[in-house]
C-alpha cells in the first residue's frame, strides 16, 4: 500500500510558503502531512493530500515545480519503541531510508510515520511480515 | 619541418603577395556573386553606395556593408541564399539560444572546402591517415561533429563519429579502438579525463592530441587538460555563418589560430565605429568569405573581440593568425579580474539540463566582487530528496567553475521568477560602484 505525496520547490525567501499554501487553500485542497527540508537558499516541501491530481493542477497553474512520489504510511503505537520497531523491520530486509517524517493524532493516540525508501515494493513486504500496519491516505489525518 | 605537417602547403605556407593575390581575385568574384545573386545584400550595397565594379582588391574591403547576425535573421530562412535550393545539399543551424536562429546553406562544393579547412586544423594537430580521430562534438545541425568528421575522412583518418553523450561509452570506444586524437568542446574533454581517471583506465587512452572549440576556454583549463590526459591540447575556431570549425586553427606552436584567409578575410574593426584597425589592435573580428557558393557572407560581423597578427610563426604556415577571443563585443563583465561572459554561463546552463532564462548578479562588497548567478529549477532538474538537489546544484557550481575559472554562487529560483523586463530577461545586474 503506497500514497502519493507531492513536493514542491520552494525559494527560501520569506512569504514563498505561504504562497503555496495558499494555492492549495484556493484550490480546497486539505492538507494531510507535510514536512520541509531546507538549505541555506531553498526549500522542498513535501506534502500528503485529500487530492494529489487537483493540487498538482493548481500548483503547475501557478508556476510551481513539483513532482509526485511514492510513499509508505505506517500507523505505529504512540509509545517508546513504536517507531524503532518499523525501522528495524526495514533495516532487517536491507531497505535503505531516504527520509521519514512523523506526527501525532491526539484523537486516536497514534503515531503515523510517513516513509519515502529506495525500495518501495520491498518496504511494504517487510513491514507486513511485521504485521505492521499501513495506511492509505484517506487514513491520514493530522488533526 | 616536413611536408606532411601541412595539408596544404603552398597555402598554408603561401608568401604575402601570393596569398594577397590569391585573394584580391576571390574577393572580385565574391562580390559580384553575392550583389548579383543576394538581394537584401545588394539593397544593403546600394544603400552605401557601392558597386561590385568599386572592389578591385582587398584595400577595397572596407568599402563593403557590413552584415549581422540581425540581418541574417530578418531574411530568415532564405534571404542571404545565393543558389537555387537545387544546387545546395545540405543545412546547418545555429542553435538559437539567443533569438531566432541563422540556418546556413552549402553546395557539395562549399562542403568540400569546409572539410578542407578541419582536415588543415586535423593535420596542425599532429594528424595523419595513422590516427583514429574521435569526434564527440554533436552531429546534426551542429557545425562541430560533421566538421571535424569530414576533416578527418580529407585527412584519411579512421573516424570515430561518437556524436556527444554517453561518457562510459565514449571511453570505452576510447580504449577498445585507440583514439589517438579528440575533438570536442574543451569542458566535455575535462568530464571525459576526469571520468577517464575515475574508471582507472589513464593507461588504457593512446591520444595524444585533442582539438577543442566551440566555447571560450582558457590556457590553464589547457594546461590541465593536457596534464591530465597526456596530450598537446589544440584550439579551433568557427562559425556557422562562415561554415562551421576550422576558420582557424592552432599549430604546434599553440600561440594562436592560423585564419584559413585562402576562404575567409578576417578584419579586426571598431566594434563602435566600424573603422578598420590595424594588425596587433584589439577590436571585433569580421570576416569576409571569398569562396563560399551558397552562402556568401561578406564583411560578417562576429561580435568576437580578437587581436589578429601576422609575425612569423615557427611551424612555417603564413597564414594570418589570431588570438583567442577574447570575448563578445556586447555584453563582457569582468569579475575579480577575470572576463566573463553571459554566453558562457548561458552554454553550460544550457548542457547542464537548466533553461537558459538566468540572471548574473554582481556587486562588490569589503572591495571584493561578489558574482552570484541565478538559475530556474525545473521539473526535470527537481527531486523529492534534498541530496539530490544539491548534488545538481553542486554539478552545475563545478561546471560553471571551469568554464569560467571564478567560482559563483548558485542560486536556484522557482519557475518563472527571475526579473523580465519588455518581456526580455534582463541578464546583467551590475550593482557595483566603481
Amino acid at each position: 500500500m503506497t500514497i502519493d505525496q507531492i513536493s514542491v520547490f520552494v525559494e527560501n525567501e520569506a512569504g514563498k510558503l505561504a504562497g503555496v499554501t495558499k494555492v492549495l487553500a484556493d484550490a480546497g485542497i486539505d492538507l494531510r502531512a507535510m514536512s520541509i527540508a531546507d538549505t541555506r537558499d531553498f526549500g522542498i516541501l513535501r506534502m500528503i493530500v485529500d487530492d494529489t491530481g487537483g493540487a498538482i493542477e493548481a500548483l503547475k497553474a501557478a508556476d510551481y515545480v513539483t513532482l509526485t512520489s511514492k510513499v509508505i504510511a505506517a500507523k505505529i503505537e504512540d509509545r517508546p519503541g513504536g517507531l524503532a520497531s518499523v525501522l528495524t523491520a526495514l533495516s532487517e530486509a536491507g531497505v535503505s531510508m531516504e527520509y521519514l517524517y512523523a506526527f501525532v493524532s491526539r484523537r486516536e493516540g497514534n503515531a503515523y510515520v510517513v516513509l519515502r525508501v529506495e525500495d518501495t515494493e520491498g518496504a511494504v513486504s517487510a513491514l507486513r511480515g511485521k504485521n505492521v500496519d499501513l495506511v492509505g491516505a484517506e487514513d491520514l489525518s493530522a488533526s | 619541418m616536413s611536408e606532411k605537417n601541412y595539408f596544404h602547403p603552398d597555402i598554408e605556407c603561401a608568401d604575402y603577395g601570393t596569398m594577397r593575390a590569391l585573394q584580391d581575385e576571390r574577393l572580385v568574384w565574391a562580390v559580384r556573386h553575392a550583389y548579383d545573386n543576394v538581394e537584401p545584400y545588394r539593397a544593403k550595397c546600394r544603400e552605401k553606395g557601392v558597386e561590385p565594379g568599386d572592389i578591385r582588391s582587398v584595400d577595397d574591403l572596407h568599402k563593403l556593408p557590413f552584415l549581422s547576425k540581425d540581418d541574417l535573421r530578418d531574411a530568415y530562412p532564405y534571404g542571404y541564399l545565393a543558389l537555387p535550393l537545387s544546387e545546395c545539399v545540405r543545412i546547418q543551424s545555429t542553435s538559437g539560444t539567443t533569438g531566432k536562429r541563422v540556418v546556413a546553406f552549402y553546395t557539395q562544393h562549399d562542403l568540400d572546402l569546409w572539410d578542407e579547412c578541419c582536415a588543415r586544423a586535423i593535420i596542425a594537430a599532429g594528424g595523419s591517415n595513422e590516427d583514429v580521430v574521435h569526434v564527440c562534438y554533436g552531429y546534426g545541425l551542429f557545425t562541430g561533429g560533421p566538421g571535424l568528421n569530414g576533416g578527418s575522412h580529407m585527412v584519411g583518418s579512421l573516424t570515430l563519429p561518437m556524436s556527444s553523450g554517453n561518457t562510459e561509452r565514449q571511453i570505452q570506444f576510447m580504449t577498445d579502438l585507440g583514439s589517438t586524437i579528440l575533438c570536442c568542446t574543451p569542458s566535455y574533454a575535462a568530464f571525459l579525463a576526469e571520468n577517464i581517471h575515475k574508471m582507472g583506465v589513464r593507461d588504457q587512452i593512446r591520444l595524444k592530441a585533442g582539438i577543442f572549440g566551440a566555447e571560450a576556454w582558457s590556457e590553464e583549463m589547457r594546461r590541465d587538460i593536457e596534464r591530465s590526459l597526456g596530450i598537446r591540447a589544440y584550439d579551433i575556431y568557427g562559425l556557422t555563418e562562415i561554415s562551421g570549425p576550422g576558420v582557424s586553427f592552432e599549430c604546434e606552436e599553440q600561440t594562436g589560430m592560423h585564419v584559413n584567409e585562402d576562404h575567409f578575410i578576417p578584419e579586426i574593426i571598431d566594434p563602435d565605429t566600424g573603422e578598420v584597425l590595424p594588425l596587433g589592435e584589439k577590436g571585433e573580428l569580421v570576416f569576409t568569405c571569398v569562396t563560399k557558393q551558397a552562402f556568401p557572407l561578406l564583411r560578417y560581423r562576429t561580435r568576437d573581440i580578437c587581436i589578429l597578427t601576422r609575425d612569423e610563426c615557427a611551424c612555417g604556415r603564413t597564414l594570418v593568425k589570431m588570438r583567442k577571443p577574447m570575448g563578445r563585443s556586447d555584453d563582457m563583465l569582468i569579475i575579480r579580474g577575470v572576463n566573463v561572459f553571459p554566453s558562457q554561463i548561458e552554454t553550460v546552463l544550457l548542457r547542464e539540463g537548466y533553461p537558459a532564462n538566468y540572471q548574473i548578479i554582481v556587486d562588490r562588497v569589503n572591495h571584493t566582487d561578489t558574482f552570484e548567478v541565478q538559475v530556474e529549477m525545473t521539473s526535470e532538474m527537481f527531486s523529492d530528496e534534498l541530496k539530490v538537489v544539491e548534488a545538481r546544484e553542486d554539478e552545475l557550481l563545478s561546471a560553471l567553475r571551469s568554464m569560467l575559472g571564478i567560482s559563483p554562487k548558485v542560486t536556484l529560483r522557482g519557475p518563472e521568477t527571475i526579473a523580465r523586463s519588455e518581456g526580455k530577461a534582463v541578464r546583467v545586474v551590475d550593482k557595483r560602484k566603481i
